[in-house]
């Protein structure tokens, strides 16, 4: 006998209950029904209760940046929001391009308040020129690679990873991931916002939606050459979403995110000049937001990632130019994904749990269904309970959200990571 | 003076750009210049009206020329100053430019005189502080007393800029004259034509109230005011024009040229010129030129902003009140 998650709506791949579910102590659903007796009771009224979710882009920036966020605080965020797992970006420092980082990073997540998945960088030091040494790190478990911040400029170079990384799916148990920010650094060179109506007004150097859609087809282009699995991060141009809706259509096996700011936030916001609406790829249009939400709707899209990525006040605090791109997503992205996203509560979830779970090879223990034995990653949340959303009450150690003061509905109540309750009524324990 | 929208560009606490600003707000600047001028034209032209206020001029891109007219105009006035360039600074101790702004402002600086090579930063430190902000040139963005002073010159010579044709010559892109220009021309009645080829245009000009060219020619026979711009000569090495002289043979206004403008049409130029490249030489000291009256406007136009952001008496030569 042990916690009873009790009065909520089950809701999960497989449709939707009223139901209680009694976690068992050996951090597994014991049992699913109602009547059910434990020693402790989490309150799950009013309450969603669904698979925890799973977010395929965090940085968590440990090591090397631990003024903006270490692994513990990252991961506490993650709880706060919902997630029981997040995908650990490599542009550490160093940079996760080894086993012995990846190692580190796992190690360091132990304790953490989620399951901490290490990506690995595709070449080494992000440089875009040598292969990792993949296979090595494919046998340490990781199954996902990344130069995610930079995508791989050279065409040449892309091509041979993707042709070494479809010799690795035995070893895995299933494909490798290339995960790609698509960004031809060539053309959005001196760009620090979106290029168009509004950068032009403000006299601020802009990133063409080209720079990003040149490396979407091109990649489309390599995985129907090479059958490598590839992985598209943060869609956020109109013509990106129908390339991969197409290639998709032409069974190539492609899979893509976009982020809750590219479906919320339009480059009008960088009016204000403040680099917390700086990011890459930039905040785009209202027609590109549009096109970010038709592509989650009719499924183009898979999953909705955070691309969570603290910075410090300090660093932006610099000019518009000099500030590193990025903003805070864990603590916000179930909100706005409910509120904003077009999609169903399903479709939420679909999107930010079961589907990405699927992505990053964690289906054995996150996104499935909740069902007796399975391991208890599980999230409750208050569908309509309202709150305020401030950078310093954040558990992140950064507070750069781009949502100061919004009012939001949907919040976390708990949180149980492999049985544990890590948050409990809104409150982190770990 | 213009109520704050989100993004208080106008000169309300502030000077941060012409846009935000309305027609009555330039006209009201325009008008106070006048006052100035005369004080300029002075045997002593120097009015206690900001007697115990300091002006800072911080300039983190080397600007001789528009700090130099920014000092004066401020001593004109009898304010003391401050000067902060980035070359002598700190920041290349990695000291933050918040912690700069705040160090000069507890020196007592009453307005912070901006210059940053990149667009926003001048708005940027109006959240942070309790002095005011003038913007003296923010990256490719905005340069308002610049515009001011080009709009005061034309008004000078014309009386008015309603309905005068105005082409904008060269690198529009990079250049924070053009955009500021554009938007207090044609708030005061002009109608504006960009000249430059497609490279050198900003990437929409989508809202913007002017007409595009990119035959100098074409347009020339019916201008009222030829304004070129400076052209850097790296813009070659960065791509976006094959070279200097076919720059110069399609956009540079040579003497054959300037021959084809009206007999009346002005010739205006933000400074320093490149002689040669977007101009002729002979074509800046024609008598038709007006570059110089802009520099003598530049202090004039100043002292009526610092005047306006400051100033609590209507009369400048009384002493504002100590507040």
């Amino acid at each position: 006998m042990g916690i009873v998650l009790r009065g909520g709506r089950v809701v999960d791949s497989d449709g939707e209950s009223v139901v209680d579910v009694e976690i068992g102590d050996d951090g597994r659903i014991a049992a699913v029904g109602t009547g059910l007796v434990g020693e402790e009771d989490l309150d799950c009224a009013g309450c969603v209760v669904a698979p925890g979710l799973v977010d395929l882009h965090a940085h968590l920036r440990q090591p090397g940046d631990e003024e903006a966020e270490t692994i513990e605080t990252g991961a506490r965020a993650g709880a706060l929001g919902g997630y029981t797992a997040l995908v650990a970006m490599p542009n550490t420092e160093p940079t996760t391009d080894c086993v012995a980082v990846v190692e580190q990073v796992r190690a360091l997540g132990e304790p953490a308040a989620c399951e901490i998945v290490p990506s690995a960088a595709m070449t080494v030091g992000r440089r875009g020129h040598q292969m990792t040494p993949m296979g090595e790190l494919v046998d340490a478990g990781v199954g996902m690679f990344t130069d995610d911040g930079t995508g791989v400029q050279d065409p040449q170079v892309m091509r041979r990873l993707m042709e070494y990384s479809t010799g690795l799916t035995d070893r895995l148990g299933h494909p490798v991931v290339l995960a790609q920010h698509c960004e031809v650094t060539a053309l959005s060179e001196g760009g620090y916002m979106h290029e168009g109506a509004w950068s032009s007004r403000l006299g601020i150097g802009g990133q063409p939606a080209e720079a990003e859609e040149l490396m979407v087809m091109r990649d489309i282009t390599l995985a129907r050459m090479t059958g490598a699995r590839i992985h598209f991060q943060h869609l956020s141009t109109g013509v990106s979403v129908a390339m991969v809706r197409e290639a998709k259509a032409a069974g190539l096996p492609v899979t893509a995110e976009a982020t809750t700011h590219h479906f919320t936030l339009t480059d009008a916001a960088c009016a204000c000049y403040d680099p917390v609406f700086k990011v890459h790829p930039p905040l785009r249009t209202d027609a590109d937001v549009a096109a970010v939400r038709a592509g989650l709707a009719d499924g183009t899209i898979d999953a909705i990632a955070t691309d969570h990525a603290p910075h410090t006040v300090h660093a932006k605090e610099r000019p518009f130019d000099q500030a590193p791109p990025g903003m805070l997503g864990l603590e916000t992205a179930l909100s706005l994904a409910l509120e904003y996203s077009g999609l169903d509560l399903s479709g939420v979830l679909a999107a930010l749990s079961w589907r990405p779970a699927a992505i990053a090879g964690l289906a054995d223990r996150h996104g499935g269904p909740v069902r007796p034995s399975r391991p208890a990653n599980l999230c409750v949340f208050d569908p309509d309970a309202t709150w305020t959303v401030s950078g310093r009450a954040m558990a992140s150690r950064s507070a750069n959200t781009p949502y100061e003061g919004w009012s939001l509905r949907g919040r976390v109540r708990h949180t149980l990571n492999r049985g544990e309750p890590v948050v409990v009524d809104g409150e982190a324990r770990r | 003076m213009n109520s704050s929208t989100g993004w208080d560009h106008g000169v309300g606490r502030h000077l941060l750009g012409i846009e935000g600003m309305g027609r009555s707000d330039l006209e009201r600047i325009l008008e106070v210049t006048d006052r100035f001028a005369e004080i300029g034209r002075r045997p002593i032209p120097k009015v206690p009206a900001l007697r115990g206020r300091t002006v800072a001029s911080v300039f983190f891109e080397d600007s001789t020329r528009t700090r130099l007219s920014f000092e004066t105009a401020a001593r004109r006035l009898s304010a003391d100053t401050l000067t902060f360039t980035a070359g002598s600074s700190s920041l290349s101790k990695g000291e933050s430019l918040r912690d700069t702004v705040e160090v000069i402002r507890s020196y007592g600086a009453d307005v912070l005189v901006i210059r940053h090579g990149m667009a926003g930063t001048p708005h940027r430190v109006a959240q942070w502080t309790d002095a005011a902000v003038v913007n003296a040139g923010d990256g490719c963005h905005e340069h308002p007393t610049q515009a001011l002073l080009d709009a005061y010159t034309l008004r000078e010579h014309r009386g008015a800029l309603d309905g005068m044709s105005i082409a904008i010559v060269g690198d529009i892109l990079h250049s924070r004259v053009a955009r500021s220009g554009v938007l207090a021309f044609s708030l005061l009645g002009a109608e504006v034509t960009l000249v430059a080829p497609t490279t050198l245009l900003p990437p929409s000009l989508e809202d913007w109230p002017v007409r595009v060219s990119h035959d100098l020619d074409d347009v020339i026979g019916s201008l009222d005011a030829c304004y070129m711009l400076r052209m850097q000569r790296e813009r070659h090495d960065d791509g976006l024009i094959p070279s200097l002289r076919e720059y110069t043979a399609d956009y540079g206004l040579s003497a054959r040229r300037a021959e084809r403008l009206p007999k009346d049409a002005l010739i205006l130029h933000p400074g320093p010129t490149n002689p040669g490249v977007e101009i002729a030489a002979e074509v800046a000291a024609a008598e038709r030129s007006v570059i110089l009256d802009q520099v003598a406007n530049g202090v004039s136009v100043r002292m009526a902003v610092l005047f306006l952001l400051l100033g609590s008496v209507p009369d400048p030569d009384a002493v504002a009140e100590a507040n």
